[in-house]
């Protein structure tokens, strides 16, 4: 202390200019740094979505060929009796091959045949299948049908893989190549939006894989998940918020509602597997388990959000219902609830959100099957769209990559729509005291 | 009868009930013009009634549900020939299973041996005649239900009081249900992993360094049991983990700083939603892009600097992780800097002292324990998370500190050996439980202490 009481004004101002450059420059690396975590999050969020973007928005349009097809009576039911099993075990292939033959007569050889109609898609039989069954009389006539192309011509045409490159990478050799060529300059290959990727079940033909399947599953999963959570949940909290006495035993649930809400998910999904599925006898791979792991897994988040809903509302409004002689159930019927409904709702759809882009339970309790048909109930085998989206990103072929990305911008659609739902409603629905 | 139409049943039965009860309480009192004599509300009666129609019928027709199929299957596979109820278990579950096909319709009767078709008839004709007689039971109950709540509906009745009694209890239960899924979790977890000791002592589980849980092709095989010593997941989640937080815990925390003290209104506006949103994003899409654009960069650039970088590193799992976790962390250190009261800042600023070291020696250690838990809570988060480390990160059990090498983590375990067909008594599916358990344990105990810290340590500003 005695030397700083010795000092002269001016040492001290000299001091003090010192140290504040020293400070100075401090406070100037502090607020870039600051600067620099909050470029490194945002530059995190456009990396994240411009990659998936960039690589997913090409699988919204496809190449489709479109060939003369002629529903051959010979080939499809040679012994004319249109007896049904007949029509549905008919060799279509053999009659996309033919329209290849007939458009591109010049290609001759096995070994070039077979290079011909490795173009079009191996499961485009099956759109021809199923028209056929549908209306046999389409047998003896010709009809232009547009088929998608096999996705390697798809990655050529969209120059996903380089003209000029190896024909190992490139997988089509110089003779398809040539034939690609003809077809576009034909017209016959044509960029569509993309039908197979909106509107079929999973598959292993990167052109025929859809997400319409997972859609389902979602769909359905998530809707039994709304129908148990948010009844479930908001009772829950009118009866902690309105009606729970303060003893040892609310604040037990209290406590015990908080942890469940940062227990990992996976573990839910044990929770599943030896309860629902051992135990229950539930079958796998099926929306109904789906839906009840989820249910438990987001009550938490709806308790605590009706809850703080519930608390919104000012207690001016639950004096005046029980001044007026209403029970106190009938207070929070008729007044409270609706009230703070639209923030409990607001509550139960974030909570969905998080519910959608869960997977790690689901594979736990099956949901992870390689599954072809679209799911019509709560029983039939599912899968999700983020666990569709896991089991694409394991498959080799390059085609699927965009193929993952695309589902998982289908994905991103809905969060955002759902969150902007959450958001809308809030807006439109909160009231301020 | 499906158990949808007997619900419908019941369900139109309820509302007959409603309006009897309502209609029976009016008529005590001689029409609406008494209504003032009565105790309760008509619907209160009416509700009473459907009540007590409903509930006793729907908690009957439930458990009969539940053991349904378990009694029939019981009783059909007992009449199934002796030859075939001898066959050792795991072609007798091939039996069942082609019996639960032909039942739901997915093989016919044609595709399976005669003793499996008949048994699957009987299954039919014993469903068949179930549900019929629960219809009948159901309504039956809910009939005699009216009749009796309709004999004692008298105008003094305090219909009201017991209707809503009946509905604080549904409220109680529906809140009970959170202690029930802890108690679920916990007991689900603990029966199998205690199956599991039984088999593999706890001590080799905990402390030794070796996993291979392979899967026995033949019970007499060498090596079929498998080793399971946890310890290189251990070490693997808190090596991902932590390269996680080294990521999450800077940019969260300065970006929180930055946004509450720094940046203008507009700036923080936009900005925070925008860095919330990576909270939303589902994790298999940060796997995915940890697996497809991360792995091979970190390689390729490995490769420049002479590094040999394995394609599931730690440190790609660990890096994308930290991304998916920098918004919990700084939305939670926002709450606690702005919840640090003003009068503070402004005497440091008195004092002379700058921004930053306003922020430093003040703001953040006010705010220090609620920092504190946040972070642990971002850790248990991060132990706990599942898609990003089983996309990225390997299955191979390494024990090392190198963040280049491959590591596997607890819950990428869990995951191989669930998922797929497996039996529930190996001690291969066991060891998933056992795994579960400890990591059950160990995120309520981050979750207590977290709690805990943000209670004990929080200042009172007045």
């Amino acid at each position: 202390m005695n030397s700083t009481a010795n000092r002269t004004s001016k040492q001290t101002q000299v001091l003090v200019a010192r140290s504040l450059r020293r400070r100075y420059r401090s406070e100037f690396i502090f607020r870039a740094l600051g600067v620099l975590a909050v470029s490194l999050g945002v530059l995190a969020v456009f990396g994240l979505f411009g990659k998936i973007i960039a690589d997913g928005a090409s699988v919204f349009r496809q190449s489709y060929v479109t060939l003369e097809i002629y529903y051959d009576p010979e080939i499809i039911d040679p012994e004319g009796g249109r007896a049904p099993e007949a029509l549905a075990t008919a060799d279509y292939q053999a009659l996309i091959k033919a329209a290849l033959r007939e458009k591109f007569p010049d290609v001759e050889g096995r070994a070039n045949l077979r290079e011909l109609y490795q173009l079009v898609s191996s499961g485009s039989f099956l759109s021809l299948q199923r028209a056929v069954v549908a209306n046999p009389s389409l047998i003896g006539t010709r009809a232009q049908l547009t088929m998608p192309a096999d996705d390697t011509v798809d990655m050529f045409v969209k120059g996903q893989v380089g003209r000029n490159a190896p024909v190992a990478e490139r997988r089509l050799t110089d003779q398809q190549v040539a034939v690609v060529d003809r077809m576009t300059a034909a017209g016959i290959l044509t960029m569509q939006l993309n039908r197979e990727f909106l509107g079929n079940g999973d598959s292993r033909d990167p052109e025929q894989a859809g997400v319409r399947g997972a859609l389902m599953g979602s769909l359905l999963t998530l809707g039994l998940t709304l129908l148990l959570s948010f009844p479930i949940g908001v009772a829950a909290a009118i009866y902690l918020e309105e009606f729970a006495a303060r003893n040892r035993f609310t604040d037990l649930i209290e406590i015990n509602i908080n942890n469940l809400a940062a227990v990992p998910s996976i573990v839910y999904g044990l929770l599943g597997l030896a309860v629902f599925i051992g135990l229950f006898g539930m079958p796998r791979s099926a929306p109904v388990v789906g839906s009840l792991v989820l249910t438990l897994l987001t009550l938490p988040t709806v308790i605590i959000a009706s809850r703080s809903a519930l608390k919104a509302v000012p207690p001016s409004i639950r004096e005046a219902a029980l001044g007026m002689g209403a029970s106190q159930v009938q207070t929070v019927m008729h007044h409270v609830l609706p009230l703070a409904l639209p923030g409990m709702l607001t509550g139960a759809i974030i909570g969905m959100a998080r519910a959608l882009g869960e997977s790690a339970p689901l594979l736990m309790i099956g949901m992870v099957a390689f599954i072809v048909d679209v799911p019509q109930g709560l029983t039939d085998a599912a899968t999700v769209l983020p666990v569709q989206v896991f089991l694409w990103s394991d498959l080799p072929e390059r085609a699927f990559i965009a193929r993952t990305s695309g589902a998982i911008i289908v994905l991103l659609v809905f969060l955002v729509v759902m969150n902007a739902t959450a958001v809308y409603l809030r807006n439109r629905f909160e009231k301020r005291w | 009868m499906t158990p949808a139409l007997t619900l419908l049943a019941l369900l139109l039965l309820t509302a007959a009930a409603f309006w009897i009860g309502r209609g029976r309480s009016l008529a005590t009192v001689g029409g609406p013009r008494g209504i003032r004599d009565l105790h309760s509300l008509p619907g209160h009666y009416g509700m009473l009634t459907a009540l007590w129609c409903a509930a006793p019928a729907l908690l009957i027709a439930v458990l009969w549900w539940m053991f349904q199929d378990q009694v029939l299957m019981g009783l059909v596979t007992s009449h199934l020939p002796a030859d075939q109820r001898a066959l050792p278990p795991g072609e007798f579950g091939l039996l069942v299973n082609d019996l639960r096909n032909v039942i739901a319709g997915n093989a016919t009767m044609a595709n399976v041996p005669p003793a499996t078709a008949a048994a699957a008839a009987e299954y039919l004709q014993l469903r068949s005649a179930a549900r019929l007689a629960l219809t009948v039971l159901v309504l039956a109950l809910g009939i005699i239900a009216i009749v009796m709540v309709r004999s004692r509906i008298r105008p003094e009745m305090r219909a009201r009081n017991s209707v809503e009694s009946a509905v604080r209890a549904v409220l109680f239960l529906c809140s009970l249900l959170a202690v029930l899924t802890t108690l679920a979790i916990l007991l689900s977890v603990l029966t199998e992993a205690v199956r599991f000791f039984a088999k593999v002592p706890v001590t080799e589980f905990l402390f030794s360094t070796s996993w291979s849980p392979q899967m026995a092709i033949r019970a007499d095989q060498v090596g079929a049991e498998g080793s399971f010593g946890a310890v290189p997941l251990f070490t693997g989640t808190l090596l991902i983990s932590l390269i996680a937080m080294l990521i999450a815990v800077p940019i969260g925390l300065m970006s929180a700083i930055y946004l509450a003290e720094y940046a203008s209104r507009r700036l923080r506006k936009v900005v925070k939603p925008l860095l919330e949103v990576l909270a939303g994003v589902p994790t298999v899409v940060y796997g995915f892009f940890a697996a497809t654009t991360l792995g091979p960069a970190l390689r390729t650039l490995g490769e420049n600097l002479g590094l040999e970088v394995a394609s599931e590193s730690a440190l790609n799992a660990g890096l994308v992780m930290g991304v998916m976790i920098i918004p919990f962390v700084s939305s939670l250190a926002d709450d606690m800097i702005t919840a640090v009261p003003q009068s503070l800042r402004d005497g440091a600023y008195a004092l002379g002292a700058t921004r930053s070291e306003t922020v430093r020696q003040v703001v953040l250690r006010a705010a220090l324990p609620g920092i504190v838990g946040g972070v642990l809570l971002a850790v248990s988060r991060a132990i706990g998370e599942t898609m990003i480390v089983v996309m990225a990160a390997g299955l191979a059990a390494n024990l090392t500190a190198n963040p280049l090498e491959a590591v596997t983590t607890v819950t990428v375990q869990i995951v191989t050996l669930l998922v797929g067909d497996q039996e529930f008594d190996s001690p291969k599916t066991l060891a998933a439980f056992a795994l579960g358990l400890v990591l059950f344990v160990v995120t309520l105990a981050l979750n207590a202490i977290a709690l805990y810290v943000v209670r004990r340590y929080r200042e009172q500003y007045e």
